[in-house]
């Protein structure tokens, strides 16, 4: 295969191309200003690669290529422009593992093939294999799970030295595939086999609420993977693009879990929800008070300055446009109205902004959680519509509590807090709410955009 | 490629992403990540080349999963994030008072 690598000079002279389209493609993704025409950039280098690899010496099989691409294409498309936009992060979880699959799939072509006689090209070829396989199995799971079709979380005890003799079998396998690289077939289907098993036992223990960190960290995986495959096939461009990748995303999800205040360690090996049995069975003083929405609207028709604290339960709802359109009559009243937005609010950082761009909420009226925090204790109002556990207080003094030391919107610090809340249960970690009874907690029960409607109209009569 | 070129790529290229991530507002963390989700979709060329080099029918059938896997990684991730940042400009240029602006083209699921 190395030979591929002298043969071509345009191929080449492309790829180098792509690479650069890619770098100032992610650059300008890095700023609200040029974000759109980075992904058009980083498109084009796309398209250029794809071309010129048809143009490979020797290629067969070139029919099967088109369609496999075609078909491939098709749905991922038709998938990607359908597909609401509180459902992206699975869908950047399936699309990510369609990637790690495609990696592990070109270490498996070259493993059962018999593999090249380079140790160094050999070894990688097989790290990459398991890398992609465990972000492919691991990134099916996370789309099963937040698209809500795997519900519970399996946890026993022993797990995590099961998926510790899980990864040493994928090691000895490998490192015997490395060590006699002419192996027989059966070696390398186990070897796949056990990996891809890897992914599913180490994700399937992983609660929804860190399953942004575990898509991040895949996504990070098959950067690596990619990278490693290009290594062990010589293609410069994948080592570079894969790698790019793999540290942006390690990256990006040191800030997630950083957001979270979760270390990786812990997300990877503690089930979130070990120790929230005993906090969610525990000690909340007081009582769930209700509000009318009539009650509501008076008190924030007449207020100065009211925060609206929106989570995941608020487009779940597709509450975002009623919502907006409550704080316009607001504004055009003299309110003044903002929306603050916990690093994790969505269910991914920066989720929630996507969701009120799309209601057509203008940026200056949202602020995140830094510049927010210290104007809570001026509002009157603030208002809670699908959030719930980056308003708790126990955040910040139960220290029994799994959310302990995770950075919270002050939401408590208001006037008045009116929470929007479909009935009374736990939110998505499970962990009881402090702040819903509190003395100045008011609770608007209702379905969210049945509680905006009501209260847009609530509001025009006041 | 020689071993010690290659991992100089490596490193570089770690720089390289680290760098140009690092500076990132939390806005546009999802879009990013997105976005370095189609990167890595460049896979596709490798395995096409994989395919292409593919004798034995389970080479094939895997070459073939691998190619349809990762054109459904380059596209998918090029749809999503193209849709994103699409809002994000339009939210940017919106009208005066209109709220539903960007709702008529993201609601069509």
């Amino acid at each position: 295969m190395s030979s591929l690598f002298n043969a071509a000079l345009g191929i080449q002279a492309s790829y180098l191309v792509t690479a650069f389209l890619f770098i100032v493609g992610l650059k300008r993704m890095s700023s609200p200003v040029t974000a759109r025409s980075g992904i058009l950039w980083a498109g084009a280098g796309m398209v250029i690669a794809t071309l010129a690899s048809f143009f490979f010496p020797g290629m067969s099989n070139l029919p099967l290529i088109l369609i496999a691409i075609v078909i491939g294409g098709a749905i991922a498309w038709i998938s990607g422009r359908r597909v609401p936009m509180t459902a992206i992060p699975q869908m950047i979880a399936l699309y990510n593992g369609m990637g790690g699959g495609a990696a592990a799939a070109i270490a498996a072509v070259e493993l059962y093939r018999g593999g090249n006689a380079q140790t160094a090209a050999g070894a990688l070829a097989v790290l990459g294999g398991i890398i992609g396989a465990v972000s492919f199995s691991g990134s099916l799971i996370a789309f099963g799970k937040l698209q809500g079709l795997i519900q519970r979380s399996l946890r026993f005890p022993g797990q995590n030295l099961l998926n510790l003799l899980i990864l040493l079998a994928v090691l000895v396998l490998g490192a015997t595939l490395i060590a006699a690289l002419s192996a027989g077939a059966s070696l390398v289907t186990a070897f796949f086999v056990v990996a891809l098993l890897l992914g599913i036992t180490m994700t399937l223990p992983i609660g929804g609420a860190d399953m942004p960190v575990v898509i991040s960290l895949y996504n990070a995986f098959t950067g690596l993977a990619v990278a490693f495959e290009g290594f062990a096939i010589g293609n410069a461009v994948m080592i570079v693009a894969g790698m790019i990748v793999g540290s942006a995303g390690t990256l990006l999800t040191q800030l997630m879990a950083k957001a979270m205040n979760r270390s990786l360690g812990n997300v990877l090996f503690s089930g979130f929800g070990d120790t929230g049995k005993a906090a969610a069975a525990g000690d909340v003083k007081g009582s769930l008070k209700p509000i009318e929405a009539a009650d509501v609207a008076v008190m924030m028709a007449f207020a100065q300055s009211v925060i609206v604290v929106p989570g995941y339960g608020m487009a779940v709802a597709q509450a975002q446009h009623k919502v907006w359109e409550l704080c316009q009559l607001l504004i055009e009243r003299g309110v003044r109205v903002r929306f603050a937005i916990h690093p994790v609010a969505g269910r991914m950082p920066g989720h929630m902004n996507v969701l009120l761009a799309e209601a057509g909420v203008p940026y200056d009226l949202i602020a995140d959680l830094d510049e927010i925090n210290g104007e809570f204790e001026n509002a009157d109002v603030a208002l809670i519509i699908g959030a719930n556990d980056v308003v708790n207080p126990v955040a910040r003094n139960d220290k029994s509590s799994p959310i302990y030391g995770m950075p919270i919107l002050n939401a408590d610090k208001a006037k008045n807090v009116i929470v929007i809340k479909r009935g009374q249960g736990a939110g998505f970690s499970g962990i009881e709410n402090a702040l819903f009874y509190l003395d100045n907690t008011r609770m608007l029960y209702g379905d969210g955009q049945a509680a905006a409607s009501a209260l847009i109209s609530a509001v025009k009569a006041v | 490629m020689t071993g010690i070129v290659a991992i100089y790529i490596f490193m570089l290229a770690a720089f390289t992403g680290y760098e140009v991530i690092s500076r990132v507002p939390v806005i546009l963390h999802t879009p990013l990540m997105s976005g370095s989700n189609f990167v890595h979709g460049i896979v596709l060329v490798g395995a096409m080349a994989a395919l292409g080099a593919a004798s034995s029918p389970l080479e094939k059938a895997i070459g073939f999963v691998g190619v349809l896997l990762a054109a459904g990684n380059a596209v998918g991730g090029y749809a999503v994030t193209e849709r994103m940042l699409e809002m994000f400009k339009a939210s940017g240029a919106r009208r005066p008072g209109g709220g539903a602006g960007g709702s008529a083209a993201a609601g069509k699921h």
